[in-house]
Formats: C-alpha cells, structure tokens, sequence
C-alpha cells in the first residue's frame, strides 16, 4: 500500500470514528453520565448546600 | 450529591499559589517588553545602540515570556487547581509539583538571560537552544506524569472535560515540543535542526500552529470549562456539545500548519489543504464558544455586577472573533493581502491579548482568594478598572494593526502601468507609522491593568479577613469561595 492510499484510509477510519463519538454524546445513554460530569465543578465545595440552592433559583429566573 | 463529595480533601494548593503568583509576574514582565518593544518600533533611538536591547533579540524574549512564562504559569496554575477539584483528590506527587514549578522557572530564567545575548535557534516560538530544551523536556514529562497520575487516583468516576483539554494540552506539546526542536548541537549553545529546507518549515510550522492551538487554546479552553461554570455558579451550557467539541478541535487543529507557508516553496497541494483544514476549524472553535457563553444564559444580569465573568466572557468574545478571522486569513487569496503585514500581529494579539490573557486573568482573580483563604479579591472596583483598561487596550491594538496591516498589504502590492512598484517599502513604513504610537498606548493600557492587578493581588494576600467586611464598595462575589 503507498502512503496516498493509507492517508485516504487513515482519513475515513478518523471520520468514522468522530460520527461515532457524535452518535454517542447525543444518545440517551450519555445523557446520564454527562449530567453527572457537568456538576463536578460544584461538588469540590465544603459550602455547596447554599450554592446549590442558588443555582437553582438562577435557573427559574 | 455524593458522599464522597461532603469530604473536602487536603488539596495541594501550595503549587497552585506559587504558579498564580508567578503568572502575574511574568505577565507584568513580558507585556512590558511588549511596551518597550513597540515603543522601539516608534522611536528607533530607544535601542540605545546596545546589542541586548535591539528589537530583533527582544522580540523572541516578548514572545516567549508571554507565551511560555505568562500563559505557562497560568496554565500549570489552573491545570493542578482544576485537576485536583474535579477528581477530588490531592495532587499526585508534592515533589514532582514543585519539581515542575522550580523547572519551568528555570527555562524562564535561562530563556530571558539567552535570548538577550543572541543565543537563538531561530525557530519562531521554539528558539531556545538545546540544553533549554532538554530541561523543558524534563519538566513536562514530571507535569504530565503528576496530571495523569492525579487522574488515576481520583475520587469520582467521571473525568471531567476541562481535564480532557487540559491533557490534549500536555500530550501534544510533548509530541510537538520534541519533534520540532530535534536538533544536532555542535556546542553548548549551538545546534542544527536535523531537518532541511522546506521540511523544516513545516515542521515548524506545524509545530508553530499548534503551539497556538493546543498551547494557547486547547489548555485555556481547560480553563473556560471549569472557571466559566464556576464563576456563573451554574453548569455548562451543554456537556455533549463540549464533548463533541473537545473531540473535533483535537482532530482538526494538528493539520492547519501549512496557512503560514502560503505561496512559499511548500507544496502548493498542502498549502491548499491547509487552507480547507483552517477553514473548517472554524466549527469546533465557534462550537466551543458559543458552550462557553451560553453558560451564561438566563443569568446576564451577573454580568453587570461580577467583572471577573465580565472578565471571562469577553474573552470568550474575543476568542470567537480571532478564531473567524483565521479561516479567512488562511484563505490563499486573502493571506496574499495580510501575509507579512501587520495585520497578523493584530491577529495574534486579538487572541492572545483579547482571549488568552482575559481568561487567564479572569481565572487568577477568582484563583487568588480561594488560595490564600480570602472572602474575595482586596479590590472588586480595581477588577473593573483593569477590564475597561485591558478591554481599551487590546481594542486600541487591534484597529491599529489592521489598518496599518491592509494598508502595508495594498501599497506592497501596488504596480504601476508599466509593471514597477507603486511605493517603495519605506513610504509604507511611514505610513504605518502613526499606528505604531497607538499600539505603543494600546500596550501600555493592558500593562497598567497587570500593575494595578498585581497591587489588587498584594493587598489581598496582605489584609487580614475582618477588614474585607469593612469595605462597603467591596460587594462579595457570586460564588461560594
């Protein structure tokens, strides 16, 4: 095989595999963990009963 | 909520206190020698006829220092910080944490006493020669071994994604630091790139471009994914979008490299490829902007009161606009305009004043307070005095250099009837004149924003907890510290 034809396979193999990760990250199934992963930001407070509470409050406004 | 997440581990904050530190040092350090350089390009005399201060030796020192010692420190800082928060759980290894931070010093130090004296391999952004080499080499093996290796210990099952970029940084710095930079020394301060000619600049330049995209986007992206949330108190706007974002800019920036050699002995074939590649970057970087902002959604008005959001969200403006005028500055016809004038440095300013500076700003104004166990920052007024300066400065820079950029490039290219050129290359020097005075103001705005951040950052370490309550003007920051 001559290096084009393995840069074309390279290339298709790289985008099969981002329309996979696309696939993924907007199925159902993600959804549960990426809700999880997007609060670990909050969940390193000591005080994070109160801050919960104004998050959500922001969210009604 | 977790249990686990009740528990608030002993965090070393110790490294992450040196690093933030040191980021407002070199910050103030390397955007002076901005100053002094531009004020060079004005007042030519200002060299003084002394080797070490021409604008040729200074120029590198500028760019390293605020690339490598500025956003370096700023990216180590956030990175440990972020790291050990979101995995919660303590830094992997105390001594290879101080190990990096005395490391990277180091190179700073030995990059600002060779530049000077001309010790130079004259690749852009990666002139420090061999032995400087090597130690950044060491020091980055010891930064990813203790980042990865507080990944594998942590305490929560999910990685979150500012950890995801923040380890793309790392890993494809090492890949390019290494691959760009391999060189046969032939004595202490002198060595040869192994490569030749048009391979060399390539390598160079793919190096060069994804300095800028994993160095200065893809570790600051790290930080807007954790400090944008945090400082909004409320999640990002979409973690699948970030995901998805994360997993196209890490694919797609590695192949723009060829847009700096437009109509250069490359191969036009890749010159053309890289055009198509910048141009469909703009996707994921636009993505990720929008992530960053929208976070903000249904909470504007804290824009109005917090100038650290302001701070982070107009970096997030900034960003969006400099990654829409790459794509169209890698676009073969439009680079045959602005290549070689200064309308790249306004470019690269945009990005690096407007977006790497602001966010790493707005991260150590929120970092310092929880560091040093702080109510909040001495001074949340001189927080907004040195947004509107550092905002008027980067605006001042950028108009100036792209008016003086499309002028360089109109009279360049300005032929006479009979074939000759229209202007010779001293009357558009004189023309870009007057934009130089402005961009030597401009900079000069954005260094007294850094001086009067520094002094904010003093007082802070300095004043004891009861007096912040005193402070009337002193409004407590939105979030939990």
């Amino acid at each position: 095989m001559d290096y084009g034809a393995a840069g074309s396979i390279f290339t298709v193999v790289v985008f099969i595999c981002f329309i996979g990760i696309v696939i993924w990250a907007f199925s159902s199934r993600a959804k549960k963990r990426f809700d999880e992963a997007e609060n670990l930001v909050f969940d390193d407070e000591p005080t994070q009963q109160t801050e919960k509470k104004e998050r959500e409050s922001s969210i009604n406004e | 909520m977790s249990v686990a997440s009740q528990v608030h581990p002993e965090y070393n904050y110790k490294v992450v206190r040196q690093f933030a530190i040191m980021t407002v040092v070199w910050g103030i350090i390397g955007m002076a020698v901005g100053v002094f350089i531009a004020a060079q390009l004005y007042w030519p005399a200002l060299n003084f006829d002394i080797p070490y201060l021409t604008f040729s030796r200074l120029r590198p020192l500028h760019t390293n220092a605020v690339i490598f010692a500025f956003g370096g420190c700023a990216l180590f800082a956030t990175s440990y910080y972020v790291v050990q928060r979101t995995s919660q759980v303590r830094i992997f290894s105390d001594k290879l944490a101080s190990f990096t931070f005395w490391g990277w010093q180091a190179v700073i130090v030995s990059a600002a006493i060779t530049l000077p004296l001309g010790l130079t391999s004259t690749k852009e952004y990666a002139e420090l020669e061999w032995p400087i080499d090597i130690l950044i080499t060491l020091v980055w093996v010891a930064y990813i071994i203790n980042f990865f290796g507080t990944i594998v210990v942590r305490k929560v099952s999910h990685i979150y994604v500012a950890n995801w970029f923040f380890g793309a940084f790392m890993l494809t710095v090492a890949v390019l630091h290494i691959g760009n930079s391999m060189a046969i020394p032939v004595s202490l301060f002198k060595s040869y790139s192994i490569y030749a000619g048009a391979v060399d600049a390539m390598m160079q330049w793919w190096y060069g471009h994804n300095a800028v995209g994993f160095f200065l986007t893809a570790g600051f992206l790290g930080m807007m994914y954790y400090f944008v949330p945090k400082q909004a108190g409320r999640p990002v706007y979409s973690y699948r979008l970030s995901v998805v974002h994360f997993w196209a800019l890490t694919s797609l920036y590695i192949w723009a490299g060829p847009h700096h050699l437009h109509y250069t002995a490359l191969p036009d074939w890749t010159q053309s490829l890289g055009m198509v590649m910048s141009i469909i970057l703009f996707v994921p970087s636009w993505g990720g902007m929008i992530n960053g902002i929208m976070t903000l959604s249904g909470a504007w008005h804290k824009l109005r009161t917090d100038p650290i959001l302001r701070f982070l969200i107009v970096s997030l403006s900034f960003y969006g606009m400099s990654t829409f005028e790459g794509p169209m500055m890698a676009i073969k016809t439009v680079n045959a305009l602005s290549h070689y004038t200064d309308w790249t440095i306004g470019h690269v300013h945009s990005g690096a004043l407007g977006w790497v500076a602001m966010v790493s700003i707005g991260s150590i104004y929120h970092l310092i307070p929880v560091l040093f166990n702080k109510p909040a920052m001495y001074s949340i007024k001189w927080i907004n005095v040195h947004f509107w300066l550092a905002t008027i400065g980067v605006v001042l820079y950028i108009v100036a250099m792209w008016m003086s950029g499309v002028l360089q490039g109109l009279m360049w290219r300005a032929v006479n009837p009979d074939g000759t050129l229209t202007y010779s290359f001293v009357e558009s020097l004189q023309a870009s004149k007057p934009f130089y005075f402005v961009r030597f103001i401009g900079g000069a705005f954005v260094v007294a924003g850094m001086l009067l951040m520094a002094y904010n950052v003093y007082k802070t370490v300095r004043t004891p907890n009861e007096e912040f309550s005193k402070d009337p003007e002193n409004s407590p920051q939105p979030q939990a510290a």
